[in-house]
């Protein structure tokens, strides 16, 4: 079985996004960039798959500027046997990332594509989903378990009422949450290892697929600001501006 | 053109976000249909034709439709969609899951989670987690918009009588299979829509702890929620979950105990409109978005809370 993981480049979680001062957009420059976390998600689970012997083959697949490189390189340092970096410049929506996807999807001809449930930087939380309807395949999305049985997949999905089960044939696309699993850190021997590794570098442009925008983004703007709260010095005190002031108990 | 709502519903009732969902889709068109996808679901159907908001219910009925299987319901509501100019669902795990695979069938950029609509094109979107706004002006000739339910006021629920046609099923998607759900019921106001939320972080420190959140909520007649960190450690189910990748919540009152205050956090609980925090770090960022601030151990203010709360006369509900 061969598994594709598409991996995200982004803006660190850690970092606080700040808005441009022409409403562009947020500030990218000098900025940390790591992988979308549930994307780490999504290649830890294939590397495990591939450990217990289930799967032949892992792929790395990146969407994104030059830089994306470094993603892609991130993913053969935990694990994955070669990436493919898809080089595009600006603003590129989820339905162009699965178009191109299907391009990939067709050439590796995958059993399996993995990504993870949503990017923490325009959370659109679509380009999974987008994918499996392009090649009309199962999708799991959300998913926090899964296990092969017999060539399908059971998959556990985290869904508002709780969780939910369902057993999807292969080839499918599986979107993964956070909590499927606890990504491991690259060692320094994989980090010089993963240098060595493949990486095929493509052109958008060359995938006969339209990305052009179809939203146009006329602003970005600071959120509204919270007025400052207070500290109370006791449990009392709160109580009581919470029945005399906020007028909430 | 009119407006096509995706309702969600058990196939008995309709569930609560569905009448945000109709609010949001109203101010788009005042002509709003609504599909209604399930299996035995006349009762669930009925309720939605009684919506005042709903023109018409198209219902679509199919053993295969019992469970909500994305790839079922989607080729039903792209069929219907060639008579609407807009399609719409909640930014639930319900509506997250389905629209984009229609979206994707209609060639069409969806537009995911607004909090408002500004213009039939146009809508008010969080990113980075809710710490951007972003405006955004759809230019396909057919629109996917997902909302955050929490946004939009419920609409009435009675009133209306809106006609309810039968529509054709589409063929099973036979590669997926629905196997199980595992529904965690509980009497407490449902999480998305409670008045008053009570939550606990990693600072409970083991999940029997979270049985002081459990007396805490019981007394403020509560949701319980958590933080993602209080999740992964296993000291409470997923679905208590508050933050960019769980539930967003706006009560009137949030109580975040023993919780930091990471960003994924807030952006899932900020807008609330009176937060409350108690933290023995004074630093913890949940201070910055708190109104009310305590800063004490929670294994000590918490019993306090109790206490003072019993001191009281009455306690609104």
């Amino acid at each position: 079985m061969k598994i594709l993981v598409a991996v995200k480049r982004v803006i660190d979680y850690n970092v606080q996004i700040r808005v441009k001062e022409d409403n562009t957009g947020v500030v990218t420059d000098n900025v940390k960039m790591s992988t979308n976390p549930p994307d780490d998600n999504a290649i830890e689970e294939a590397v495990k798959i591939k450990e217990a012997g289930k799967a032949t083959e892992v792929v790395a697949v990146s969407i994104g500027e030059e830089k994306a490189q470094e993603t892609v390189r991130k993913a053969l340092a935990v694990g994955a046997d070669r990436g493919i970096l898809v080089k595009t410049d600006g603003i590129i929506e989820p339905l162009a990332v699965s178009k191109l996807l299907q391009k990939i999807v067709e050439k590796e001809k995958p059993d399996l594509v993995f990504m993870g449930k949503q990017a923490i930087d325009d959370d659109c939380n679509q380009t999974g989903q987008m994918l499996s309807a392009l090649l009309n395949w199962p999708q799991a999305t959300f998913a926090s378990k899964i296990e092969i049985k017999d060539g399908k997949l059971e998959v556990t999905r985290e869904i508002d009422e709780g969780l939910e089960t369902i057993e999807i044939n292969v080839p499918a696309i599986v979107t993964c949450d956070l909590r499927l699993n606890e990504p491991r850190y690259a060692s320094l021997p994989n980090i010089m290892k993963a240098k060595k590794k493949p990486i095929e570098q493509l052109n958008a442009s060359d995938l006969g697929v339209d990305i052009t925008p179809r939203i146009e983004q006329v602003k970005v703007e600071e959120p509204p600001k919270r007025k400052a709260g207070i500290k109370v010095s006791s449990v009392a005190e709160l109580v009581q501006k919470l029945k005399n002031e906020a007028k909430v108990i | 053109m009119s407006v096509l709502l995706i309702a969600e519903h058990n196939n008995k009732e309709l569930k609560p976000f569905t009448l945000n969902a109709s609010t949001a889709a109203s101010q788009i068109d005042d002509d709003v249909h609504a599909v209604i996808i399930g299996h035995n679901c006349d009762e669930a159907a009925k309720a939605l034709s009684e919506l005042p908001l709903i023109k018409k219910v198209i219902q679509v009925e199919a053993a295969h439709y019992e469970n909500f299987v994305a790839e079922n319901f989607a080729p039903v509501i792209v069929k219907l969609a060639e008579n609407y100019s807009h399609i719409i669902s909640s930014a639930n795990t319900f509506g997250k899951n389905l629209m984009p695979r229609i979206a994707a069938a209609l060639d069409t950029s969806q537009i995911s989670d607004i909090i408002k609509v500004i213009a039939p094109d146009t809508f008010l979107r969080p990113i980075y987690a809710g710490n951007a706004f972003a405006t955004v002006k759809s230019k396909d000739p057919k629109k996917c918009v997902t909302i955050r339910p929490t946004s939009f006021d419920p609409c009435e629920s009675s009133g209306g009588s809106a006609p309810i046609e039968k529509a054709d099923p589409s063929e099973e998607f036979a590669k997926t299979k629905f196997l199980k759900r595992e529904e965690v019921k509980s009497d407490r106001p449902e999480l998305g829509t409670a008045r008053v939320v009570v939550s606990g972080g990693r600072g409970m420190q083991s999940g029997d702890n979270f049985k002081l959140i459990t007396s805490l909520a019981d007394k403020l007649n509560a949701a319980i929620g958590a933080s993602r960190a209080a999740v992964d450690a296993g000291y409470i189910s997923n679905d208590h979950q508050v933050g960019q990748t769980g539930k967003v919540v706006v009560p009137d009152l949030y109580i975040a105990v023993g919780i930091s205050g990471a960003i994924q956090h807030l952006a899932g609980m900020k807008e609330s409109k009176v937060i409350v925090a108690i933290n023995k770090d004074g630093e913890a960022p949940i201070f910055s978005v708190a109104d009310y601030g305590l800063e004490a151990d929670l294994f000590e203010a918490v019993p306090q809370f109790l206490e003072e709360l019993n001191k009281l006369n009455t306690i609104q509900k």
